[in-house]
């Protein structure tokens, strides 16, 4: 998958919000692609907007290409995209309540897209979905697929939400904070089953969270996001042993832990930006303690670093002093 | 020369007398049914906690979901009556306090709330938020009050001037200071922390952690600090105590909590902790626990923990371990250990 310059913006009655601001990434067969930044930097609505799961109006995206096996995304009809969703690309949302329907039973939930999109019979595609819960460690799958979702446990209920998304053998699965709102043993058992089917079953994934702990345990890659813009963007280890932005300094910086030494954590100051206008300046600008004249006069692209290491910031760790860009 | 050492009794630090002693505290929701509201069983949401907390000191407290923390916290501070068990704060008994004597017991300790947004008046100014319990306790009056509500936004690094904003007005950092201040208005000695930071962005999180640690060194403040980040508990707590399913399970000094956990889920929950180094990611062993956390309004017998526990023994399926002290100042219940 590649997407350049994705704009979304929405017209609200207070103004126009521009929520993501010409966003630009691929996505390799087979990795997994973590995206990290704090409340409002952008994360959802952009993954929301790759699938157009946003509602249109009040969102609209403005620009922007998504190229998947040789179609853009963005171009789609409703019932196009609507065939990608179910069966090439799979969502999980952050709060498993929002995928699943209270009524239906999880076996009729998981069997309906394979049904629709695989052409199976109702006896195969029940075969299937419960190899599917067996898949993501429901126990007793058999019985437990005539169950419905309030009978099954938070950490439960997101295995079943993943075993809908991954029903249809998905080439991608995006998924947006799938174990924020989980208790950190059950986490753990969930980065657990996604470590083993990526294994099993080699898709890619993008996977939203804002625990950099997170990120540094299941991510090959890892984006950035503040202001609606990606900041960095840099393999894991690479973006750990040397982060380049002042953001992604400061926010590792913040972590409990990672300075031993100190007795109080390094906090940011400031807010983040209220996304009104696109920005023509760098959003991270009135937060950064290295700003400087250019920062404050002309927003900047994301450049280059080494290897597939890249950063959009005008200020250089390694001198302390301005960028050599030209 | 030989010396007797013996003689002498060894020069031991007194260890700092409690503030809160909570003794077999029980505390027990009845569970109904029916149109007739007939009691069918109870939640046994806390279940025999024993533990003090030291003047001074920050008492973490972890656990998953659903294991009694809150209710911990609201028991100790008397928003509940406790379904039994003992609290004694400096040595007083205020477990079955009530009325007159229960309200003036009540400027001494306070809550902050895990949700700034939920738990402050939209209608109101932040000044008329913080003024509130000095109205209600009928201290600092008139030019007093005011100047109470200007000293308190200050102390939480607010600027007084905003005294006539609404609360919708402030980021959500802003609007947990706004909770503290309003908690620090009565001069507490003892708050209880309730998730304070989870609402929060982690870049904001670090600000309130800082001004709880500041105000504690200021006002010499003892904090019961309940938290899911275990992380963030290992930055700020002097002792922590790990809870499942109604009990404690394992309560030591912080360094040696993480350093050597004893208790297997104490273990498993260090172990699922997401450290921010890929590098420790890509090495280090986790345990993974089977299962699912247990129905509270149907716990198993024996050791609570038994269901999903990786060493539990044929004993622990029948019978409940004990809290005990396992070594001096660390506290265990587990048959293995
Ligand atoms: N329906 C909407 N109408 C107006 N603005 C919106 C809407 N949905 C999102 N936004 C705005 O878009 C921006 C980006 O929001 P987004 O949900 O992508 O953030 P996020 O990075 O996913 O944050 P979080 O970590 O809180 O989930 C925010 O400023 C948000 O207020
Ligand atoms: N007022 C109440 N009436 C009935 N049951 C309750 C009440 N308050 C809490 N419970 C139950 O008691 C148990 C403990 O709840 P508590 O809120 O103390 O957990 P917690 O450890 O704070 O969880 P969390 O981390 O989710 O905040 C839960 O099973 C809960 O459903
Ligand atoms: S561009 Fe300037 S303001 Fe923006 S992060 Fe870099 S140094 Fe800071
Ligand atoms: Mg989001
Ligand atoms: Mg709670």
């Amino acid at each position: 998958m590649e997407v350049s310059d994705l704009k979304t913006v929405f017209q609200t009655h207070d103004g126009v919000i521009h929520a993501v601001n010409g966003i630009s990434f691929s996505l390799d067969e087979g990795e997994l692609l973590a995206v990290v930044g704090e409340s409002g930097s952008g994360k959802s609505v952009a993954m929301m907007s790759l699938m157009q799961l946003l509602p249109m109006p009040p969102a609209r995206i403005a620009s922007g290409r998504v190229m998947f096996q040789n179609q853009d995304l963005v171009k789609l009809s409703s019932s196009g995209i609507r065939h990608v969703r179910g069966a090439r690309i799979g969502f999980v949302f952050q709060d498993p309540m929002t995928s699943l329907n209270p009524v239906f039973t999880v076996g009729y939930q998981i069997m309906e897209p394979l049904r629709e999109h695989m052409g199976l019979n109702r006896k195969q595609a029940r075969q299937r979905a419960i190899e599917l819960l067996e898949i993501v460690g429901i126990p007793a799958a058999s019985k437990r697929i005539d169950d419905y979702p309030h009978q099954f446990s938070g950490g439960m209920r997101q295995r079943v939400v993943i075993a809908i998304a991954l029903a249809c053998d998905p080439k991608v699965l995006i998924a947006d904070e799938p174990t924020t709102a989980l208790d950190v043993t059950v986490q753990a058992q969930i980065l657990e089953l996604v470590r083993d089917l990526r294994q099993k079953l080699g898709m890619a994934i993008i996977w939203i969270t804002h625990d950099l702990g997170v990120a540094a345990g299941i991510a090959d890659r890892v984006i950035v996001m503040y202001g609606g813009l990606v900041v960095e963007h840099a393999p894991v280890q690479e973006l750990f042993a040397n982060p380049q932005h002042p953001y992604t300094r400061a926010l590792l910086d913040s972590l409990p832990g990672r300075h031993t030494a100190d007795e109080r954590l390094r906090s940011i100051g400031g807010q983040p930006p209220l996304l009104l206008a696109e920005p023509s300046s760098c959003p991270f600008a009135p937060r950064c303690t290295h700003a400087f004249d250019r920062c404050r006069q002309q927003n900047p692209r994301l450049m280059n670093v080494e290897g597939r290491h890249e950063v959009a910031c005008w200020w250089d760790p390694e001198t302390r002093g301005p960028r050599d860009v030209g | 020369m030989s010396v007797e050492l013996a003689e002498h009794p060894i020069n031991q630090p007194a260890s700092p007398a409690p503030l809160v002693r909570v003794e077999d505290l029980l505390m027990h929701f009845p569970v109904y049914k029916g149109i007739l509201r007939r009691q069918i069983g109870a939640v046994k949401a806390v279940d025999g906690l024993t533990f003090d907390i030291r003047k001074g000191e920050t008492l973490g407290l972890v656990g998953e979901s659903g294991c009694g923390k809150s209710t911990t916290g609201r028991a100790l501070l008397r928003l509940y009556r406790a379904t039994g068990g003992r609290i004694l704060f400096e040595g007083k008994d205020i477990a079955a306090l009530d009325g007159e004597p229960l309200r003036r017991m009540r400027p001494r300790m306070q809550m902050i709330f895990q949700d700034p947004q939920a738990s402050l008046n939209p209608r109101m100014t932040v000044g008329s938020i913080i003024a509130e319990p000095l109205i209600e306790h009928g201290v600092y009056k008139g030019e007093a009050r005011k100047a109470k509500v200007r000293e308190l936004l200050d102390a939480v690094g607010l600027n007084p001037d905003y005294v006539n904003r609404y609360p919708h007005e402030f980021s959500g950092g802003q609007r947990q200071r706004i909770g503290i201040a309003r908690a620090l208005a009565l001069d507490p000695d003892f708050i209880v922390c309730d998730e304070p930071i989870a609402a929060l962005d982690v870049s904001i999180q670090a600000q309130v952690v800082n001004l709880l640690k500041d105000l504690q060194k200021k006002l010499g403040l003892t904090y019961l600090f309940i938290s899911h980040d275990l992380s963030m508990v290992k930055h700020i707590a002097d002792r922590v105590a790990v809870m499942y399913l109604g009990k404690m399970v394992e309560l030591a000094d912080v360094a040696t909590l993480f350093a050597v956990p004893k208790h297997p889920y104490t273990k498993a929950l260090l172990s699922a902790v997401p450290v921010p180094d890929p590098q420790v990611e890509a090495t280090r062993k986790r345990i993974i626990l089977k299962g699912d956390i247990p129905d509270p309004a149907n716990p198993p017998v024996g050791c609570k923990f038994c269901t999903r526990c990786p060493e539990a023994i044929e004993r622990c399926f029948v019978e409940e371990p004990v809290w005990r002290e396992v070594d001096p100042g660390r506290h265990v219940a587990c048959h293995r250990v």
